[in-house]
């Protein structure tokens, strides 16, 4: 599902009666020569302001019809690591595709999400479970960021304001899960819905304009199509939503739970 | 009744320019490697997502944790009324403010966005221990500045021991921020104790001792001024209890984080198995910071010794400089605990012993801001009276024993 497909569609439709109403007035306009001044300031004016309009209606385009994120929702995921395969890495693949973030191997590559082997040394037992931003409630990034550019939405997204962000590293000093990048060098082809930049520090947004738009991240939506459907999304707070009647079934751990940060993300089966 | 006549250097001579010239040309390769780490970005050093702060931070951190230090001096004899500190308290105001100025410019230009300074004087969130230190570092500045003005300016010197008591408190409070930057972030097994507060402020009071006591008596050397034993001596002894202090919270910060089961494997990594972290913690912050110091200040061949005196210091900054390393590179290069007792691999490098290798611009950022703190106590000792014409020890002994009556110019 390609989320710029409606926005496609919603800018063709309202093209199209303008296109039409353009050439159907030329002939006119052009006996006119007061009229030709003026249309052409006005023409001039509309190109100067047609890029803020078109970003103003892209801005609204994804945005679900509220405005304001609530605090009513805490956001969530679920993820059942009975069913996520070790050789799997859809999740991993859909997140730096939709993110545009690409990981080469390399010490500062960015990686919003990852897939971790993990094995008890004392039974053998084995899982590969995803790790990204937690989410926390009690976010130590959020705590020790010095100008606020780490912020905790009321829904409990956790974000990266990357106008203030000035890039000092301590919000990865911080983390426990090393769920932030930073990036190390310059960029080009940016997704405009995940703004990224050279000297600022990122890391899953659990892709909040797909959230905002009424549909699930990514990687949720990868491990539905492409894996075993091992992740669930939703609200946290509404006890009729699946992901709060699957952890009302099962127990679903917090990665280092022993630090009471109360995280969004919680693992089934570990 | 003791005057003490504070002087100006002259500033003439070759050497003086030469020194200048040189601190200069590091501070412009300092200045040529922050500029090519805000064009090219950040790939250009060692630093990664997994070691987020490298060699500029050492240096910074060590700069800045000195410059509380250094003003030690003036407190002793402003706050706790050591008369035979006093000549010394101005040179010890100067460093505290030239370290700091040093340590906060590499800070600043390794920022991933330094032109957002501007964003980080307006945006505060107080919940950051680094939000407070910006008001620290910067209030530090305004206090120690006030503080050598009201020394300097005779008019004001009845106001000497509250100006200079409210400075000491407030390096303290600065050297407790400092420290709780690593001792807030429990995520993080070998940092994670309240007790890297209090050891940050020991380690203060030593580095910015001996960086004080190489200062003055390269700046005696150099301009002819007399130094005497005794004053060397003093601080020499004092900066030897110092590196014992320092040495004692290390044992005290080590036994703690063993005596805990979930600590153990980073304890094993950074005192025994950890290569280079290891060694820097045994050979540079043990012996170099703390033993061999002490064993140059107290041994009958070597305690009269000035030149002992002189690589005692220059030891203890040494040490001093591999124990950052240690706490801050060390500290990240083991791997994150995320899933306790259990073995996990990833294309994120989790569980594995992170590398890091300094590169050049890192280095010359460092070195660069370590030049400026130099170059501008150089400057001012040029521009301004800071050094004492004499420091003979009959002037300090004499100035001790009618000092509390004192009002001559000059006088702290």
């Amino acid at each position: 599902m390609n989320p710029l497909e409606p926005r496609s569609r919603r800018s063709e439709a309202q093209e199209a009666p303008g296109v039409g109403m353009r050439n159907s007035a030329l002939p006119e306009i052009a006996c006119d020569p007061n009229r030709r001044r003026f249309l052409g300031i006005a023409g001039a004016v509309a190109l100067a302001l047609a890029p803020g309009v078109s970003l103003i209606a892209y801005a609204q385009s994804d945005a679900p019809t509220s405005a304001a994120a609530s605090a009513k929702t805490r956001w969530g995921l679920l993820i059942d690591t009975a069913q996520c395969r070790p050789s799997c890495t859809a999740c991993v693949t859909a997140c730096s595709s939709y993110n545009g973030w690409k990981n080469e191997g390399r010490p500062t590559d960015p990686q919003w999400i990852r897939k971790v082997q993990v094995s008890d040394p004392s039974t053998g037992f084995s899982r590969s479970v995803p790790v990204m931003c937690q989410h926390c409630a009690n976010a130590p990034c959020v705590e020790v960021c010095p100008t606020g550019a780490s912020f905790k939405r009321a829904d409990g997204i956790v974000l990266v304001d990357r106008h203030i962000c000035i890039g000092c590293r301590y919000c990865m000093m911080a983390c426990p899960y090393k769920a932030r990048s930073f990036v190390s060098e310059n960029l080009s082809g940016q997704k405009p819905w995940a703004p990224r930049g050279k000297g600022t520090v990122e890391g899953c947004t659990l892709c909040v304009p797909r959230v905002d738009a009424g549909k699930v991240p990514a990687c949720v939506e990868a491990c539905v199509r492409e894996g075993n459907g091992a992740m669930t999304f939703g609200d946290l707070n509404d006890p009729a939503s699946p992901i709060r009647r699957a952890m009302a079934h099962y127990p679903a751990v917090q990665l280092r739970a022993d630090l009471m940060l109360d995280t969004g993300v919680r693992y089934e089966g570990l | 009744m003791s005057v003490i006549h504070y002087r100006e250097i002259q500033g003439r001579s070759a050497g003086f320019w030469g020194l200048a010239g040189l601190l200069a040309a590091f501070v412009a390769a300092g200045l040529t490697a922050a500029w090519f780490m805000e064009h090219i970005g950040h790939i250009i050093t060692g630093m990664t997502n997994q070691v987020v702060w490298g060699m500029p931070h050492v240096f910074a951190v060590f700069l800045i944790v000195a410059a509380s230090g250094a003003l030690n001096v003036a407190s002793i004899a402003s706050v706790f009324g050591k008369l035979a500190y006093k000549p010394l308290a101005r040179l010890s105001g100067l460093l505290a403010v030239a370290l700091l100025i040093g340590g906060l410019a590499i800070l600043v230009l390794d920022l991933g966005r330094p032109d957002r300074l501007v964003v980080a004087m307006t945006h505060y969130n107080f919940r950051s221990i680094f939000a407070w230190n910006i008001f620290l570092y910067t209030g530090f500045v305004a206090v120690t500045g006030f503080y050598l003005w009201v020394m300097m300016e005779r008019r004001l010197n009845g106001y000497t021991r509250m100006v200079g008591t409210a400075a000491f408190l407030w390096r303290l409070i600065l050297t407790t921020g400092t420290g709780s930057i690593f001792g807030f972030l429990v995520a993080r097994q070998p940092y994670d104790e309240a007790i890297m507060a209090p050891m940050f402020i020991v380690m203060s009071f030593s580095f910015g001792l001996a960086i004080f006591l190489l200062v003055l008596m390269a700046a005696c050397k150099g301009t002819g001024r007399p130094l005497g034993d005794a004053t060397v001596m003093r601080l020499k002894n004092l900066l030897g209890v110092f590196a014992a202090g320092v040495l004692y919270f290390l044992l005290a910060f080590h036994i703690t984080k063993l005596y805990e089961a979930e600590f153990r494997g980073a304890e094993a990594f950074l005192l025994l198995n950890g290569g280079i972290y290891t060694f820097l913690f045994w050979f540079g912050a043990v012996f170099l910071g703390g033993v061999l110091p002490m064993l140059l200040f107290w041994l009958p061949q070597t305690r009269r010794s000035r030149i002992a005196v002189g690589w005692g210091s220059a030891s203890v900054v040494v040490g001093g400089l591999a124990l950052m390393y240690d706490i801050i590179i060390g500290g990240q290069a083991w791997p994150l605990s995320i899933f306790p007792g259990m073995h996990v691999s990833s294309s994120f490098y989790d569980g594995v012993v992170n590398f890091y290798a300094p590169s050049l611009p890192e280095c010359a950022l460092g070195l660069g801001g370590c030049a400026l703190a130099l170059l501008l106590i150089l400057l001012a000792l040029k521009l301004l009276p800071f050094l004492p014409e004499s420091l003979v020890d009959e002037s300090a002994e004499s100035h001790r024993a009618v000092a509390g009556t004192s009002t001559a110019p000059g006088a702290v």
